[in-house]
């Protein structure tokens, strides 16, 4: 028997990597010449979720929501260990803000059924808003533990686990099931496992095939389909996903203008910096 | 989505405390909140749930507000997340408030999700900036009146996002320590309380607090006078040694951009811009760091900028006073040695 845990994971664009190419004309994101990477804090949540599985037995499924695309975390979570995987695709689902987006994992947690826990990442890092978590806790109606550092132990159906509060930490002890979201310094995440990686690298989402595709009825015969679900799959209403359902709008988008006053190059040399610090000094910003 | 917007609601500022000490980003956005009321005509309110927590009242009137809400209830000494946010639910449903403002705090952003979660409403994370305007709307031309413009740097790029919920109100934003300058108090200042009864079910306190360890901040970048802040460019933690030192000889702080927290040169408490500290010292220096707008709201009204950079078209040289192009693995002991000439 044991725990099943299901974790929420998203696709994101590598924030960190953002060039010179890969900004538009009007200095926004091209989003697309970005590389889409697992979100980093998501890999430690899977972690945390296949920990529960090694110490107190138990199976993960793993969801994500985004294009078909973003079926790769999936086979990235199921490599390292998962047992299932769901994407969850629906155009309907464009433009939901964090509480539309809430709103649809939580529909699709009480599809899936029966869990003990769900692990999220703290936060994605295209946002950094990391409300999708306790968000999807108050729709499920159950307790939420916030930036896990460790899993000390869970017994029945209860856990303790230890939270970072921000220049400490806390132990604490919650009944199941319990939302978690998870930091980086939780644990280490497990590399991928080669027999795994074999065993799963030809699974695919439906929309992965061309339409009619024999490729497609192929995999499906081979037990390599992997499930796809849109929005009447997990029951939701529709009013409450994508513009409709997101009370926030985006109301002005600006670029700044970069204030250009006073400015003064420095040489990189001896002589040039010397002469800087002695403005500074002269002028009282230093001493 | 919820019900009518609430016109006249109070402008509500949730007031975090820990240990019976209010955060420093409670009073920084009482100040704001001030403001905003003045604008709409309405009185600011402030949500104190804790236990034995009463004597945080005067210091929230000094701050501008007009009526504390107390919620004082001994389960609630240490937070957790179901009975606070009830908490805060029930106030809001009672009081219909039309602005909600919190800290960006580890327990803002585990407490304020949830509770926009209950009451359907919008929330913007780490808002940099927060006024009062009139919206037309684009298509229909019809005009919402007063809306709470919430602005935060908008993912990549030089770009500035202005957020509105023009319904599922109350409107709400959480903000970092230190976005909005602390006003001075004004102690004559006074208020009302009000002692709110919230008959919190025993359901809600499931999860239970059983140990905690807490140590004092160590990194008060707010109060430094002088800040060496190091980027993606310094390379290593190793390196980082260099900003300590210059940091050291000049008697600053040191700090940091996500791109070196993230490459674990150094700790995210000090990391600044807006998911960070925003910081305004004397003098702010910034080696190896580009300016990506994230990192510019945090660091841009520096009395003096100085930017160490090798990339003469990185942006960090457009809001600097003084720039250095060149490797900062040299320019760096050069000035350590140009300081201690001086001293
Ligand atoms: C939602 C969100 C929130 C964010 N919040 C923040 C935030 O609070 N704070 C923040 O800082 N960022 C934040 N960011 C990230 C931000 O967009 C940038 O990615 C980040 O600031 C880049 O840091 P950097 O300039 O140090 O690193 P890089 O982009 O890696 O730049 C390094 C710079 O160092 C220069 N350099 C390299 N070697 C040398 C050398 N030897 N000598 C001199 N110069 C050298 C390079 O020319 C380059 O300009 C956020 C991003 C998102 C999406």
């Amino acid at each position: 028997m044991g725990y099943h845990c299901i974790v929420l994971v998203k696709q994101v664009p590598d924030t960190a990597n953002i060039t010179g190419d890969a900004m538009k004309e009007d200095g926004t994101v091209n989003r697309a010449a970005l590389p889409a990477i697992f979100n980093p804090e998501d890999i430690h949540a899977l972690e945390a979720a296949l920990e529960i599985k090694d110490r107190f037995g138990g199976t993960v499924t793993v969801i994500t929501m985004g294009p078909p695309k973003a079926a790769d975390v999936l086979r990235a979570s199921l490599y390292r260990g998962a047992d299932r995987a769901i994407l969850l695709t629906d155009r309907r689902a464009a433009g939901s803000d964090t509480l539309a987006t809430s709103y649809i994992l939580s529909q699709a947690v009480a599809t899936v059924e029966n869990y003990d826990f769900v692990f999220c990442g703290r936060q994605a890092i295209d946002g950094d808003t990391a409300q999708v978590g306790p968000q999807c806790a108050e729709k499920l109606g159950i307790p939420q533990v916030t930036y896990l550092e460790k899993i000390i132990d869970v017994q029945g159906k209860k856990a303790t686990l230890r939270r970072n509060i921000g220049g400490g930490w806390e132990d604490v002890e919650t009944p199941l099931p319990v939302l978690v979201t998870v930091i980086e310094s939780a644990n280490t995440p497990r590399p991928v496992s080669a027999k795994r990686y074999m065993k799963n690298k030809y699974k695919r989402v439906p929309l992965e095939f061309a339409p009619d595709a024999p490729e497609a009825a192929e995999a499906e015969a081979q037990g390599d389909m992997l499930e796809q679900w849109g929005l009447d799959e997990i029951h939701a209403d529709l009013q409450r996903c994508g513009f409709a359902g997101s009370p926030t709008k985006v109301f002005r988008i600006q670029s700044i203008v970069l204030k250009k006053e006073g400015f003064a190059s420095v040489e990189p040399t001896e002589e040039g910096i010397r002469g800087l610090v002695h403005e500074l000094i002269e002028d009282r910003t230093l001493g | 989505m919820t019900s009518e917007n609430n016109q006249n609601g109070e402008v509500w500022v949730f007031a975090e405390q820990d240990n019976g000490k209010l955060q420093d980003v409670v009073l920084e956005l009482c100040g704001r909140a001030r403001e905003l009321a003045d604008k709409l005509g309405v009185k600011v309110g402030a949500v104190l749930p804790g236990s034995k927590v009463d004597h945080l009242a005067a210091a929230l009137y000094s701050h501008g507000v007009d009526r504390v809400y107390l919620v004082d209830d001994p389960r609630l000494e240490f937070f957790t997340s179901l009975p606070y946010a009830e908490a805060v639910i029930r106030l809001i449903r009672k009081y219909a408030p039309q602005i909600v403002l919190y800290g960006a705090t580890p327990l803002g952003r585990d407490m304020a999700p949830r509770i926009a979660s209950a009451t359907r409403s919008g929330l913007t994370a780490d808002c940099t900036d927060l006024q009062i305007s009139d919206v037309t709307d684009a298509k229909t031309k019809e005009v919402a009146k007063d809306l709470l413009l919430q602005i935060r740097p908008a993912f990549g790029g030089n770009i500035i996002a202005t957020i509105i919920n023009p319904a599922g109100w109350p409107q709400m934003a959480t903000v970092r320590e230190g976005v909005m300058p602390m006003k001075e108090a004004d102690p004559s200042r006074s208020g009302e309380l009000f002692r709110e009864i919230c008959d919190l079910e025993d359901a809600l306190f499931g999860v239970k607090v059983i140990s905690r360890c807490k140590e004092e901040k160590k990194v008060n970048l707010k109060a430094a006078r002088i800040i060496v802040a190091g980027g993606g460019g310094v390379g290593s933690r190793e390196n980082f040694r260099l900003l300590f030192d210059l940091a050291g000889a000049l008697g600053g702080a040191v700090g940091a951009s996500r791109a070196a927290v993230d490459g674990g040169y150094i700790d995210h408490d000090y990391q600044v811009g807006q998911t960070g500290t925003t910081v305004r010292p004397a003098l702010y220096i910034a080696c190896g760091i580009s300016g990506a707008v994230q990192h510019r709201v945090g660091m841009q009204d520096s009395a003096k900028i100085i930017a160490i950079n090798n990339d003469p078209n990185a942006p960090i040289f457009s809001v600097a006073h003084y720039g250095i192009v060149g490797d900062l693995n040299e320019v760096i002991p050069m000035m350590i040695k140009a300081v201690k000439e001086r001293n």
